[in-house]
């Protein structure tokens, strides 16, 4: 019992590292989409970000200069998105789905050009790296029985990053749903016409919006490749921006949904490795690629409206026009 | 007079925007390779002789540009009906596994000559099912088919995965493959064909398939040009509303269209199972279903640009392995950047260049300056 205990809480430990990034992507992906801007490139903007924070980690041995670029090359892409998709009214799908494939081949190219190591980064040591923080008192209070151990497996031990994830959620609920930016944010989701007459400037709106989708991104990759590991490798975020997109959507475009949603998916990753080769019983043993395709078949099967109506921002996709 | 009512010229719409918008990811892309320390005129003269400098180096550019052809028709075709397929390289994946286990359940018991059109058949029909579902969630229950087909690309991924490490791997091996074919379920290469006919041809897997990709451009084009499916297709595409009003279902429509398209797609598997590997495994497709978007898009949805882009691409997929092999420092992966780049400027940015065109095409033609942009033409080739 208490082995299974301590399974259950490093369980939940181990989701909590490996949802951190989906949680970052997918509440840059609210930002984008609630402004009505489709954000298939999650994904490349994370890709590019890590990889940055990996070689600049790897030449300078500074995390926070390496943060500094991981933001600022993801927001570079998401000012590329925003003047395809704002200023010439670009698909945004197809803007979308060119970053992806643009970060892929170039974040290669590059790696190997500069540290021929095809591909990689050099293995950052941990002065280059954000390394784990133990929270007060873990020790000693790891030893009350339950809550303790909860308290030192899974809340204390974390990244700076996870704590962050956490944080980045409440606070953009705050920011959309209380600030005066976030109402027009999601009013230019909405309905830019109505905006633009109200004498906003839609455009500045989704590119502020872009932004941000570019800074909680880059937080992404930079966890990935200096927080979470210790290196850069070729396509290392390995989707993770697309389930990242299919939480966002299953949280039905809401920090909290999404948030739960991040948490589920990450959970199911970490159930996946442990039941590799375990017999269930009644059910047999339960293929792995079973479990890692699940997030994407419940995003189909929400989207199909069997578990509940996903209604995306009304001008989602659409380029504003004036004068229309 | 307003430049609203002023068109371009046809040849500068179809045919010089779109070569200024390659020409802009081209130069994009050699300024990479300058930043990498290289030159890039000397990778162009790498490329190009790697490509077509030699008869294998054809050779290969053929079989790469067999597989973005399939591709890129299946992209366009969706395009026509306003749907954006990104699950490509999906469609492809269970097209081969259809092939895969045509050939593996038949190679012993039928001659070729039966077993090549049961091929095209699974192929069809794997990429067919693999695109129905997205579309029958579009058409009837509102989902979005370009989420949907990124979905099931992932969602074959771990389908391929398992069948392969589980179900379909060769007892006693170690990589998750299967049994090679017996040799009547090979498609012929191209230098055996020409080598029947007396014409020697160096080994390069350039197959048949080819030539099935040439009738599928045809077949293409007929059927979005020249049926009442394909003027149906169109009108979806064009106005949804408006066709619903001319007596077009459009769920119809886009079930159908799905299918087709998801039925090109697959026949890479033709190319790559039956043509080439003569086996099923993991990650063929390496990334052919979205090169197809940047083919169809460079191609502007017809095949005969199709044709040209997949060449294009033939000899970037080609001429880049030739030049990761001679320049260390520049692998194959700038090939995938190369191909972002061009679905950039010639999908997302495409009509960039049209006002500044467009200004300069009638400051010479009557020097008369248009006060501001046009609308850009409506793509239709």
């Amino acid at each position: 019992m208490a082995d299974f205990f301590l399974l259950a809480v490093l369980t939940l430990d181990a989701t909590l590292r490996v949802s951190t990034p989906l949680i970052f992507c997918a509440m840059a992906g609210i930002f984008s989409e609630r402004s009505g801007i489709i954000d298939i490139s999650l994904e490349g903007k994370m890709l590019m970000s890590a990889f940055v924070a990996a070689a600049i980690a790897a030449v300078t041995g500074s995390p926070w200069l390496a943060l500094a670029g991981a933001v600022a090359a993801a927001c570079a892409m998401a000012l590329l998105h925003g003047f395809a998709c704002i200023t010439h009214k670009g698909n945004q799908v197809v803007s979308g789905v060119a970053i992806n494939i643009l970060a892929s081949g170039l974040t290669a190219v590059l790696g190997n050009a500069w540290f021929q190591r095809g591909g990689q980064t050099p293995t950052l040591d941990a002065s280059s790296r954000f390394m784990p923080i133990t929270l007060p008192m873990a020790d000693t209070l790891g030893q009350i029985p339950i809550i303790g151990t909860i308290y030192k497996h899974a809340i204390s031990g974390h990244n700076g990053f996870v704590y962050l994830g956490f944080a980045v959620v409440p606070l953009t609920w705050w920011i959309l749903f209380r600030t005066r930016f976030g109402l027009r944010l999601r009013a230019v989701g909405e309905n830019p016409q109505a905006v633009d007459t109200a004498g906003l400037s839609v455009t500045a709106l989704r590119y502020r919006a872009v932004l941000m989708c570019g800074v909680l991104t880059g937080l992404a990759g930079a966890y990935i490749s200096i927080a979470q590991n210790a290196v850069f490798v070729r396509d290392m975020t390995a989707g993770q921006g697309y389930i990242a997109l299919a939480a966002m959507i299953f949280g039905k475009w809401r920090p909290f949904h999404a948030l739960g949603a991040c948490l589920m998916f990450g959970l199911l990753d970490a159930v996946a490795i442990r039941l590799q080769g375990v017999h269930l019983p009644g059910i047999g043993e339960v293929p792995v690629q079973f479990i890692q395709a699940l997030p994407y078949i419940l995003t189909v099967v929400l989207l199909a409206g069997f578990i509940g109506k996903a209604v995306a921002p009304k001008a989602i996709g659409t380029p504003y026009v004036k004068e229309r | 007079m307003s430049d609203q009512t002023r068109t371009l010229p046809r040849w500068i719409d179809i045919g010089l925007i779109p070569l200024i918008n390659v020409a802009m990811a081209l130069v994009v892309s050699g300024v990479i390779i300058l930043a990498i320390g290289e030159n890039p005129i000397d990778a162009v003269v790498i490329m190009l002789h790697g490509a077509l400098g030699y008869e294998e180096g054809v050779g290969y550019t053929l079989y790469y540009a067999t597989n973005f052809i399939f591709t890129g028709l299946a992209v366009a075709m969706a395009f026509h009906a306003g749907l954006f397929n990104i699950g490509g390289e999906g469609q492809a994946y269970i097209g081969g596994l259809g092939v895969g286990l045509a050939m593996l359940g038949l190679d012993h018991v039928l001659p070729m000559g039966l077993l090549i059109p049961i091929a095209i058949l699974m192929a069809a029909a794997g990429g067919a099912l693999w695109a129905l579902i997205p579309a029958y969630l579009q058409a009837y229950r509102g989902s979005h088919v370009v989420i949907t087909t990124i979905m099931f690309n992932f969602i074959a991924s771990a389908l391929m995965v398992y069948l392969m490490v589980h179900v379909l791997i060769e007892p006693g091996q170690q990589s998750p493959e299967s049994r090679e074919f017996a040799a009547n379920a090979q498609l012929p290469f191209i230098y055996q064909v020409l080598g029947w006919f007396g014409i020697p041809m160096a080994k390069s897997p350039a197959n048949l398939s080819l030539v099935w990709a040439l009738i599928c451009c045809v077949g293409v084009w007929f059927y979005i040009w020249r049926t009442k499916w394909g003027y149906e297709l169109r009108a979806v595409g064009f106005n949804e509303r408006a066709a619903i009003y001319g007596g077009v279902r459009p769920a119809r429509v886009i079930i159908l269209t799905m299918c087709l398209s998801g039925a090109l797609a697959g026949f890479v598997g033709l190319n790559e199972i039956m043509g080439v590997q003569h086996k099923l495994l993991l990650d063929f497709t390496a990334g052919y279903g979205f090169t197809g978007i940047a083919v169809s898009l460079m191609g502007r949805n017809h095949p005969l640009g199709i044709i040209l882009a997949s060449l294009l691409f033939g000899v970037l997929y080609q001429g880049g392995a030739d030049l990761a092999f001679d320049v260390p420092n520049i692998t194959r992966e700038m090939v995938v950047a190369i191909q972002g780049l061009i679905i950039l400027f010639s999908g997302a940015l495409a009509y960039m260049s049209t006002p500044w065109i467009t200004r300069l095409y009638f400051r010479l033609h009557d020097g008369a300056t248009p006060s501001d942009p046009p609308k850009p033409a409506h793509e239709e080739a």
